[in-house]
């Protein structure tokens, strides 16, 4: 039972990754073209897109936090 | 912690323990993270009164260090969010960002630890922005404040409304707290599993590459410090905000 509750909590990094990867990627592309088209606005488009890629980072840590309970359990 | 001496305990960096610098807490129950508070919330007294000190229209020094973060808090984060009605509640939110910052600057100096990344300091911080944000909200609003927690809805879903209301003001310092903490932690552990190659692969090709990945990585924590401040802050004034302004 023990190989398995690490397998679980690898598997969930590795999914909380994917999450936490497509959207960073997606403010990352998102912020640079407006950067693009408005270079003036590059100072306040790069504070929001620090804090909103702070906010799903956060997301994907409670996941990774749950991952490493499980794997101290298992 | 109980462990024998030939052992090293791999998580000693993260986990709350009874000794600190060779002192022997055991019957004290002042643990590590209160100890770095503790420097923390001195550094802060003495450096702010130091700098607050210094008068005259241009700064010198420390005040002309402080000074820019200061204004920074109160006019990126503060004004934007809650307007002139949040200006009362200025030094509070300086007083928390000033401390999340040194409490986790702290746990990057060596022999130091990470206050934040105990998930009792964190709650206990987020509790607090739970409280003042009420607050805030009841001296702002008065009785018209418990009316405006659900929005103007059809009558039979008031009471679905009220239930989702109540969760949505509990999940936020929730939020709050796990991030911090959950940053704080992540961060550390990556350091330690990077750390951790060596003695996996005992082999001199990977300490190279170890030492350089785990100077990387804490120049990233020394950024995430300043980041995760500025979160805990900005979400505290956001939610101050809907709770001095709410929707009519």
């Amino acid at each position: 039972m023990n190989g398995l509750g690490l397998l679980s909590a690898g598997i969930g990094a590795g999914i909380a990754v994917i999450g936490a990867g497509l959207g960073i990627s997606r403010i990352a592309a998102a912020s640079v073209e407006s950067i693009a088209r408005q270079p003036e606005a590059s100072g306040e488009i790069r504070g929001n897109m620090i804090l909103t890629a702070a906010l799903i980072e956060g997301v994907a840590l409670f996941a990774c936090a749950i991952c490493f309970m499980i794997q101290s359990k298992g | 912690m109980a462990h024998d001496k030939s052992q090293i305990d791999i998580l000693e960096h993260l986990a709350n323990s009874n000794t600190f610098l060779g002192m022997d807490l055991h019957h004290l129950w002042i643990t590590k993270h209160v100890w770095m508070m503790w420097i923390a919330s001195l550094l802060l007294i003495v450096v702010l009164t130091t700098a607050a000190r210094q008068r005259g229209p241009v700064p010198r020094g420390l005040r002309n260090l402080l000074e820019p973060l200061l204004l920074f808090i109160r006019d990126q984060v503060l004004l934007p969010n809650m307007g002139e009605a949040g200006m009362p509640y200025l030094p509070f939110l300086w007083t928390l960002f000033l401390f999340i910052l040194l409490c986790n600057m702290l746990g990057l100096v060596p022999g130091g630890a990470t206050a934040t990344a105990n998930v009792s300091v964190t709650a206990t911080l987020a509790g607090i922005s739970f409280l003042v944000t009420h607050y805030a909200g009841l001296r702002q609003n008065g009785r018209r404040y418990f009316a405006a927690l659900v929005p103007p809805v059809p009558f039979w879903l008031w009471p679905l409304m009220l239930v989702v209301e109540l969760i949505g003001m509990v999940a936020k310092p929730f939020a709050l707290a796990i991030r911090l903490w959950a940053n704080m932690n992540a961060g550390h552990i990556v350091l330690l599993v990077i750390v951790g190659f060596i003695f996996m692969f005992k082999n001199w090709g990977v300490v190279g590459i170890s030492v350089f990945g785990s100077v990387a990585i804490s120049l990233l924590e020394l950024f995430v410090a300043l980041v995760q401040a500025y979160v805990f802050t900005f979400l505290t004034a956001v939610f101050m905000g809907l709770a001095l302004h709410p929707e009519h």
